[in-house]
């Protein structure tokens, strides 16, 4: 064939190393957009993590209102609504919101809520010092129950902000628990 | 972004004279969706200019300089001033066409102060509409009869743009939409009001419109969603204030109606063993006289309910109950509905389901005898 | 442009070809497989135009007449999985194979058994992505863009049998890309600088790096389908934790360089052609390759246009707004040196010709429907609509497609020994010109009146566009028949080839005879 073969290695090796990397990559962006939208509140996530409450100056000036939706992803028979539509509360202020939930079924069920914030921009200011939506809740057959969300907002909260709207979407994960581990849970409650 | 008066001469001039054109895209009902015409008209009139400038030149040098025209060719092959302009002149178009645009979209992106706000949700395949700001709710789904699809029946006048339940909102009223999905990614698209936002799962996201004209209007799923994507429409009737106030007072009002007719029929559920004893003594004083206490009827006269007919057919649920609601004409089976309770019906359906080994295992609620009689 | 030194062959009478299906299992000679990837590309760019015609026939007449909405999902999918990965794709790949080594007057490319590689998985991943649509339940259904959760939750087994088929897809890609990129860079002959490489070269060379870059992100993405459907993870799935907007970002990051992939080589093929025909150096040797430059890194930085719908907050919008308006810049400046080009050239309009001034024209069409694409308050009105599918037709099949055949014509003397009948080509180019043109414009005012994309059936406002687009659509597919015709008499015969057919020519290609030996540029050519 050719008179001089050069040594392509080098950059056959790099061009490999590239292609690796691009496939890191690919999956570096999961972590990443978490990050990102942690940080810029993008996708209107709210933390996952109970916040605390530390004593801060509660803003009597201005109220928000705080609207609340709930959603029950295809397939989930449960009741699951707020007992109230929306609360006007102060920045800073800490307040309580019930959520009702109940499996009108035969079996125990387990089900995982999950929030959404609109705008997004909000879901950086709104801290929640307990929610349901922390961890999966199991309810027994036929049982009704309470939820309780207590948040508050950064007294910092942007002055645009008037109004927004926490949803909850609620999704059936009893088919991956097993029902001795929902019995479990229940009987801890 | 005011349309200079030029542009608007030549608007007028390139517009069909029929109100809404098939062709173009619609100006729509609200401020929005006349900005985002402006800025769609303005951008098409630039490419418009550009491609009649840079096609023209082709054609004429394919005119003008073809070989049998222009035997010797040119030689030049590079020029650093002309080719600096067509870098900047471009650039400067487009950071002018930035400017309308980007003030159209913080002004659309704009949620805050509604006056009404609806959660809009989107599933395979229709949309769930409910109002924040009232108890009002329902699904909304494709009223085109499945005939029209097929062929068989000629097509309608909103043929795919109707439904059974459409949106509501009023005029003049800043209306905030909340997008969500129950399963797949949809989209929530009505092109009179320039409003697209994705239906995804798990989030949602918000949107809002300001209607300036009563008026019916249509839009479609814009998002592949599955099989029927293209049998999910949009329609939303805009009603001034005061119509839509007495609308949604009568809907909430039906509603929490409806609400309560189905709490006491819910309060209305029995067990088996209920349903069986007080069927059989529903059965025993009211059926046994002709249908025998042994459900083997009269021969000829009477039919066997043991063992026979829609008793033991699995498909025929309600068609059990239809007869013994309604009768049968001609017969002598009269129309029990309005001699029976509702329970006492569902329990005397239940039991001639169940005794005599007729064992379906069927069990019969008010609330499935609630349903036939309101069909 | 390098003036060349004629090269005088020895190697004819030694050019003995292996026979028999041997030599294209276990060829390693570029010329071969280029061949292949050609004639795999036009069979699948027939297969992809029958489920084509199915979907036009469907949209005839507003109404369910043929197909169920399922199977038509099914057909807009692998139509355009097929084109995009099975046609244009690997057309490029086989023009890349034959013509880059003797552009650059080396004897073949750098890696000869990875090349045989690359080919055959091909054939190979569209056996697995065809044969899905027999399975129970059906092909892949949910857009070539595989969103989740309709492609993971909502589908069907299917969805595995797809990813696979992209991963072996895009390990062919891979593969080509390092190929080519080795090529260019070890293998170009004493004299062959960079900035005097053709712009074919050039733009392979570009694409190539963009390949590399893009095609491991797409692997990754449908790799976290198959994990969310099959293994419980929930990169997509808001139950877990996830986000079905993340494959969104993901897909699109591969996506949009892809649709530069898919363009970058036409540009060079243009850039050799018109001035071939014009008999005029390209005007702007050098900004031509800064302009495509400046493309592929743009290009890496507008990926949530696709995505505007989504919800995404006001400073993101405008960012990918004006970063997408960006990039009509550079590739304006390559329109006006196409234009400059042909200005007080002296141009005859052979088919190939043809082809190419096609493509300067209707690609532009489709880079000013992509242009209102970018303003975003707009892009509300447009997404997912037909007018995209009136963009992306015009500058993949009138833009992609029209080069492909453009260079096919260009270079079917130098592959085959014979010129093609011109009149059949010509017949089969005014007969494209115009069907394509009846075929798709319509599509823009179909998505500006209001029509989506991705449906089986339609309001009625809607029914004359769609019956013109649908004449359009069977002309345009018949039309391919012809070009069939004149691929295989060529192949088979014809008016002796001279080495240099196009007076206006430039190149190493046109130094050796046609058709080309087996073997060329073993020695090196001199370049000046």
């Amino acid at each position: 064939m050719s008179e001089q073969r050069p040594d392509n290695s080098i950059l056959v090796k790099r061009l490999l190393l590239t292609v690796a990397g691009m496939f890191a990559f690919g999956f570096a962006l999961v972590p990443l957009y978490d990050v990102f939208c942690e940080v810029t509140g993008f996708n209107g996530r709210t933390s996952n993590e109970a916040a605390v409450y530390q004593q801060v100056e509660v803003d009597e000036s201005r109220t928000v209102t705080v609207q609340f939706l709930t959603r029950n992803a295809k397939g989930i028979p449960w009741k699951f609504e707020p007992s109230i539509k929306q609360v006007k509360i102060h920045p800073g202020e800490v307040k309580v919101v019930n959520f009702l939930a109940g499996n009108p079924t035969s079996s125990n069920m387990i089900a995982q809520a999950i929030p959404s914030v609109a705008p997004a921009e909000a879901s950086l200011y709104l801290n929640k010092v307990e929610c349901f939506c922390f961890n999966q809740q199991p309810l027994a057959a036929g049982a009704e129950t309470e939820m309780p969300m207590q948040f508050y907002l950064d007294p910092d909260i942007p002055d645009h902000i008037t109004t927004f709207t926490l949803s909850y979407t609620l999704y059936d994960m009893t088919a991956n628990t097993s029902a001795e581990a929902i019995a479990q849970l229940l009987k801890t409650e | 972004m005011k349309m200079k008066p030029l542009w608007a001469l030549l608007a007028l001039t390139s517009l069909p004279a029929a109100a809404q054109s098939r062709l173009n895209m619609t100006q729509g009902v609200t401020e929005v969706s006349n900005r985002v015409y402006d800025l769609h008209m303005t951008i098409f009139y630039i490419c418009c200019v550009i491609g009649v400038i840079v096609f023209g030149l082709m054609f004429i040098s394919m005119i003008r300089h073809r070989k049998s025209k222009n035997p010797t060719p040119s030689n030049f092959h590079e020029n650093v001033k002309v080719e600096i302009a067509w870098t900047i002149v471009p650039l400067l178009i487009l950071a002018g066409m930035a400017v309308p645009a980007t003030t159209t979209l913080i002004a659309m992106e704009d949620t805050s102060d509604a006056d009404v706000t609806v959660q809009v949700t989107g599933s395979q395949w229709k949309w769930h509409y409910k109002y924040f700001e009232n108890e009002v709710e329902y699904f909304s789904r494709l009223a085109t009869q499945q005939e029209q699809i097929d062929n068989q029946f000629e097509k309608g006048e909103n043929y795919l743009l109707e439904v059974d339940r459409p949106l509501v909102i009023p005029t003049n009223k800043k209306v905030r939409f909340l997008v969500t999905s129950d399963d797949v990614i949809h989209s929530w698209w009505v092109p009179d009001f320039a409003i697209k936002k994705d239906a995804n799962p798990g989030f949602i996201n918000e949107t809002w419109t300001r209607v300036d004209e009563p008026g019916i209007y249509r839009g479609q799923c814009a998002e592949l969603c599955g099989k029927d994507h293209g049998f999910m429409p949009i329609v939303v009737i805009a009603k001034e204030p005061a119509e839509y106030e007495k609308w949604i007072t009568e809907k909430e009002e039906e509603q929490r109606k409806a609400r309560e007719r189905e709490q006491e029929l819910l309060a209305m559920e029995m067990s088996e063993d209920e349903l069986m004893d007080l069927g059989e003594k529903v059965y025993n004083s009211t059926c046994a006289a002709c249908h025998q206490a042994n459900g083997q009827g009269v021969n000829g006269v009477f039919p066997a309910l043991a063992g026979s007919g829609v008793a033991v057919d699995p498909e025929a649920i309600d068609k059990h109950i239809d007869t013994v609601v309604n009768g049968v004409t001609g017969t002598a089976m009269q129309a029990f509905g309005s001699q029976l309770s509702m329970r006492e019906l569902a329990a005397v359906i239940t039991y001639e389901r169940n005794a005599w080994g007729n064992d379906t295992g069927d069990l019969i609620q008010a609330a499935d005898i609630n349903e036939v009689m309101n069909q | 442009m390098s003036t060349v030194v004629e090269e005088t062959h020895h190697d004819t009478h030694h050019d003995h070809k292996p026979s028999g299906i041997g030599r294209w299992l276990f060829t390693t000679n570029h010329k071969d497989i280029g061949s292949m990837y050609l004639w795999f590309s036009f069979t699948m760019f027939l297969v992809g135009g029958a489920m084509a015609m199915i979907i036009r026939a469907e949209l005839f007449q507003p109404g369910l007449q043929l197909v169920e909405p399922q199977f038509f999902n099914q057909m807009t999918t692998v139509h355009g999985l097929v084109m995009i990965f099975g046609a244009v794709m690997p057309a490029f790949t086989g023009l890349a194979n034959w013509m880059i080594p003797m552009m650059i007057g080396a004897p073949d490319m750098a890696l000869p058994r990875m090349n045989n590689w690359s080919f055959w998985i091909l054939p190979f991943a569209f056996m697995i992505l065809l044969g899905s649509l027999f399975m129970e339940g059906g092909g892949p259904a949910f857009g070539w863009t595989a969103y989740a959760p309709l492609s993971t939750t909502y589908s069907s087994d299917s969805t595995a049998l797809f990813v696979f088929s992209v991963h072996i897809m895009g390990i062919s890609s891979i593969m080509g890309a390092i190929n080519v990129i080795v090529t260019i860079m070890n293998m170009r002959a004493p004299g062959m600088n960079y900035m005097k490489m053709p712009l074919f070269v050039w733009t392979w060379f570009i694409t190539a790096f963009l390949l590399i870059a893009v095609m491991p992100v797409l692997a990754g993405a449908v790799t976290m389908l198959l994990t969310d459907k099959y293994f419980g993870t929930s990169f997509f799935d808001a139950a877990g934790g996830g986000d079905p907007v993340m494959y969104q970002h993901i897909f699109w990051f591969f996506g949009h360089p892809e649709v530069y992939i898919m363009i970058l080589p036409s540009f060079g093929i243009i850039s050799a052609i018109i001035p071939a025909f014009a008999r005029k150096r390209l005007f702007g040797y050098s900004s031509m390759v800064y302009a495509t430059a400046a493309i592929a890194l743009l290009s890496f930085l507008v990926w949530a246009h696709h995505m505007f719908t989504t919800g995404m907050p006001v400073f993101a919008e405008l960012f990918f707004m004006y970063c997408t308006m960006l990039i009509a810049v550079p590739t304006g400046v390559k329109i006006f040196n196409w234009v400059a080009t042909m200005w007080r050239g002296s141009m005859t309009f052979e088919t190939p010709m043809l082809f190419a001034l096609a493509f300067v024209i209707l690609f532009t069409i489709g880079g000013f429907s992509g242009l209102m694409l970018a303003i975003t308050p707009a892009d509300f009105q447009y997404h997912d609509t037909y007018f995209v599918v009136a963009h992306f037709h015009y500058v993949l099949v009138t833009g992609a497609i029209f080069s492909i055949m453009a260079a096919a014509y260009y270079w079917l003397p130098k592959w085959t020994g014979h010129m093609y009948d011109s009149t059949l080509a010509k017949t089969h180019f005014w007969t494209s010109l115009i069907s394509v043109n009846v075929l798709f414009f319509p599509m823009h005012f179909a998505g500006l009146a209001g029509m989506p994309r991705r449906i089986p059936d339609y309001a009625t406002q809607f029914a004359d566009i769609n019956q013109i687009a649908s004449i359009g659509g069977f002309a345009f597919g018949l039309s391919q028949l012809i070009f069939l015709w004149v691929a295989i008499k060529c192949v088979k015969g014809g008016e002796k080839a001279a080495a240099k057919p196009w007076e206006g020519a430039e190149g190493l290609e046109w130094t050796v005879p046609s058709p080309a030996p087996y073997h060329t540029f073993e020695k090196p050519p001199k370049v000046e």
